[in-house]
């Protein structure tokens, strides 16, 4: 049984991010570890405190790198994308769209109309289940425990829609280039319609939890404010800038999968402060709702995937009577189809800011490069701007508030 | 037979000692709060209302090493992250067990590359695997079945260190 | 291409000599690396790209000139519209300068892509490896980088396979 000795943070190799006090010892270097009930996924934050005040903050990343983007490189293009929805664990169909419509952009694929909205509706779907396990642990940061587990209810009732469609409650790969693996069943309409009735009376009673909350109030106003020119100059997107006053939501300004078919608002908040990125999410929820109302009203019917045959594989009952449906289905499972020397970049909105996706292809079956523009990346790194000041306290509520995946950052 | 026959009404019954210690054991066992990756989530979900590890005497998750009885590696290692956890290992009071959940805990799973460890069995020995790509709530808490299954069957002559 | 693009191209093309190609609804223009910080000055200041949305870089081994490819996403939120730029990179010795002076969200990207790529930036503040630990050895996604790939065990080599791995002991 090995002892350990209490160790001390070494300034050295922080000497340039650090204040000259810590050199001379008169600030504290603390640790907050890899290992932390609040820091949601494995981020080492290293705080420089003049006692309880923080004088600086300076993030250490990697402990959660999985080589993914090296990784894709080794498959073809349809079976890379089993490593995409591991990325961002909270938001795996919204990776999927974001690299189906690259690869779609990339080799110049159609998608019809009836696999657009199914997309939507369970891009959105996971938009409202990844919120609401922010809600939840934002809510447990701040010692509101019961949160965590009323959020995490609902959450049920989203993951058995996945399972009812795909079979997974998390991971499933269902959208594939084209449209999406497969039709959904006929109680897909009755069992999201039932969602769409109990969640809003729901996110009411959230609300009044915790909105009005005293203690709620004095911990997340005026907290962690973060200016729009700073927010612009880092690169932060999503709810984080649109809390910051700046309304920039890639569904209303760039549309995609039909987007422009459905009537939503972008919530918007001028102060920039906590309490802003919480009312923001909590009320891009409703949007979601909203959104998922109408594209379910107006599903077309038809083929929920392209009859491309070079890109999207046959059905299995062609493959007894078509010669050319089994070349096809041999072709694609074995090599896997070719994209063109060209690059692509293309990004969704995901619930934390623009996902991207640059695409580059060199003529065979896998990809010469893949890059995931994370929006976890740039929201992290104004963390030691707007901590600045504050207490210990304050930060874990502001880290909650910024809504950071560590699959994200690391990929 | 005898002593019970005499004693039984009093409230009071007879076993082994062993017997006694890993009910003790199995019925209030603390989990490390060691949530890396997606499993995490799904940990999570474990320990919420729906299904609940709360009734197997998982009442609270510890963050601290000190205070915890059971490591579940949930998530994916990376070369970074390997040392973080042998240390945590190493600071866990005995007796201490550990739960590989998920493929990327037990194996490496999807990801065969040089920035995950291959399987946590490396860093830590590992008493039950849990498999799955996050294994659904319900077979972490059957993962757990199984780690008390194990623990009862732990016998006192296999503990002592030589 | 857009309108305001078209002149925006013209001016880069005669003033930096840099060369625009259109493909797949985009544009993409090759800047020399000396141009690249001027280039971007110009395009945050004079034509509001305000926004680096991303910032990564190719490797083209075993082409030797050029090696890597450094590109720029840039995103214009008040005219909606986005320019990509490349920078060509040799490869015995890649340097770039730092953009972090122009974006600050360059700072962790051009960390991300020394630890990744070996690609050196004059004049950043910060030069510290970011997602691998600090004492690795060698640059992961370089194209002459291995996979780390590990055998997998079936049966018919699940014990030989056994003595190689390293279990833990207590």
């Amino acid at each position: 049984m090995t002892n350990y000795q209490l160790e001390e943070v070494p300034v050295g190799p922080y000497r340039h991010l650090v204040s000259e006090r810590a050199v001379s010892g008169e600030t504290m270097l603390l640790n907050m570890g890899p290992q932390h009930p609040s820091t949601h996924g494995v981020l080492r934050l290293l705080l420089e405190l003049d006692g309880e005040v923080i004088v600086n903050c300076i993030p250490d990343v990697g402990y959660l790198h999985t080589g993914i983007e090296k990784n894709m490189e080794a498959k073809s293009y349809i079976k890379a994308e089993v490593m995409c929805d591991r990325l961002d664990y909270m938001n795996p169909l919204g990776n999927n769209l974001a690299y189906c419509m690259a690869v779609e952009k990339l080799v110049e694929l159609d998608v019809p109309p009836r696999a657009q909205a199914l997309r939507v509706i369970l891009v959105e779907l996971q938009r409202v289940a990844s919120h609401l396990v922010w809600l939840g642990t934002f809510g447990l940061d701040l010692a509101a425990m019961s949160m965590f587990l009323y959020c995490f209810r609902e959450r049920e009732d989203i993951l058995d829609v996945f399972e009812l469609v795909s079979g997974q409650r998390m991971m499933t790969t269902f959208i594939r280039p084209g449209g999406v693996w497969r039709d959904v069943p006929a109680e897909f309409d009755a069992v999201v319609r039932n969602i769409l009735k109990i969640m809003p009376p729901r996110i009411d009673e959230y609300e009044s939890l915790l909105t009005k909350n005293p203690l709620m109030l004095d911990r997340t106003t005026k907290i962690g404010v973060l200016p729009k020119a700073t927010a612009l100059a880092n690169g932060v997107t999503g709810p984080m800038l649109r809390a910051s006053g700046v309304d920039w939501d890639l569904r209303k300004a760039r549309p995609y999968m039909g987007y422009e078919q459905y009537a939503f608002d972008v919530p918007t908040s001028q102060d920039g402060d906590t309490l802003a990125r919480y009312t923001v999410r909590v009320q891009e929820m409703r949007e979601s709702l909203k959104i998922i109302q109408q594209a379910l009203d107006m599903l077309p019917a038809g083929p929920v995937t392209s009859n491309n045959r070079k890109f999207v594989p046959p059905p299995r009952s062609e493959l007894g009577t078509s010669m050319e449906a089994l070349i096809h289905h041999f072709k694609l499972w074995t090599e896997g189809f070719t994209a063109p020397k060209a690059s692509v970049y293309s990004a969704v909105e995901s619930p934390r800011g623009e996902l991207g996706v640059y695409l580059e292809g060199d003529g065979g079956p896998k990809p010469q490069r893949v890059f995931w523009r994370t929006p976890s990346f740039e929201n992290l790194t104004v963390l030691s701007i707007i901590t600045k000041g504050h207490l210990v306290a304050d930060l874990i509520a502001i880290l909650a508030s910024t809504d950071i995946v560590l699959g994200d950052i690391d990929r | 037979m005898g002593v019970e026959e005499k004693l039984g009404n009093m409230g009071i019954v007879t076993t082994t000692l062993e017997t006694a210690v890993n009910w003790a054991r199995t019925n209030a066992m603390w989990p490390l709060m060691f949530g890396l990756a997606c499993c995490a989530i799904e940990m999570m979900s474990a320990q919420a209302a729906d299904y609940d590890m709360s009734r197997f005497g998982m009442e609270l998750m510890r963050p601290s090493p000190r205070q915890s009885d059971l490591m579940i590696v949930a998530g994916r290692v990376s070369r970074k992250m390997a040392p973080v956890l042998r240390r945590l290992y190493d600071q866990m009071p005995e007796p201490k067990w550990v739960i590989a959940m998920g493929d990327c805990a037990s194996c490496g799973g999807v990801f065969n590359n040089y920035a995950i460890v291959q399987g946590v069995d490396e860093v830590v020995p590992v008493d039950v695997y849990v498999a799955g790509c996050p294994p659904r709530p319900e077979a972490l808490i059957h993962g757990v079945v199984t780690l008390f299954e194990k623990v009862k069957g732990e016998k006192f002559a296999d503990l002592v260190k030589a | 291409m857009d309108n305001r693009l078209e002149q925006l191209v013209q001016v880069l093309q005669e003033q930096a000599d840099a060369t625009c190609e259109e493909a797949l609804g985009e544009v993409h223009l090759l800047v020399e690396a000396g141009r690249i910080v001027d280039v971007l000055t110009f395009l945050r200041d004079q034509h509001e790209f305000s926004l680096l949305s991303a910032m990564t870089a190719v490797d083209y081994w075993p082409a030797e000139r050029p090696r890597f490819h450094v590109v720029y996403q840039l995103t214009s939120l008040t005219q909606n519209l986005s320019i990509q730029l490349r920078v060509p990179v040799g490869g015995k010795e890649p340097r770039l300068p730092t953009a972090s002076g122009v974006f600050m969200n360059a700072n962790w990207r051009e960390r991300e892509l020394l630890d990744m790529f070996g690609i050196q930036f004059e004049g950043h503040p910060d030069p510290r490896r970011i997602l691998m630990p600090p004492d690795w050895e060698g640059h992961p996604l370089r194209k002459d980088y291995p996979l780390g790939y590990e055998e997998p065990q079936f049966t018919f080599n699940l014990d030989e396979i056994d003595l190689r791995k390293p279990y833990a002991k207590e």
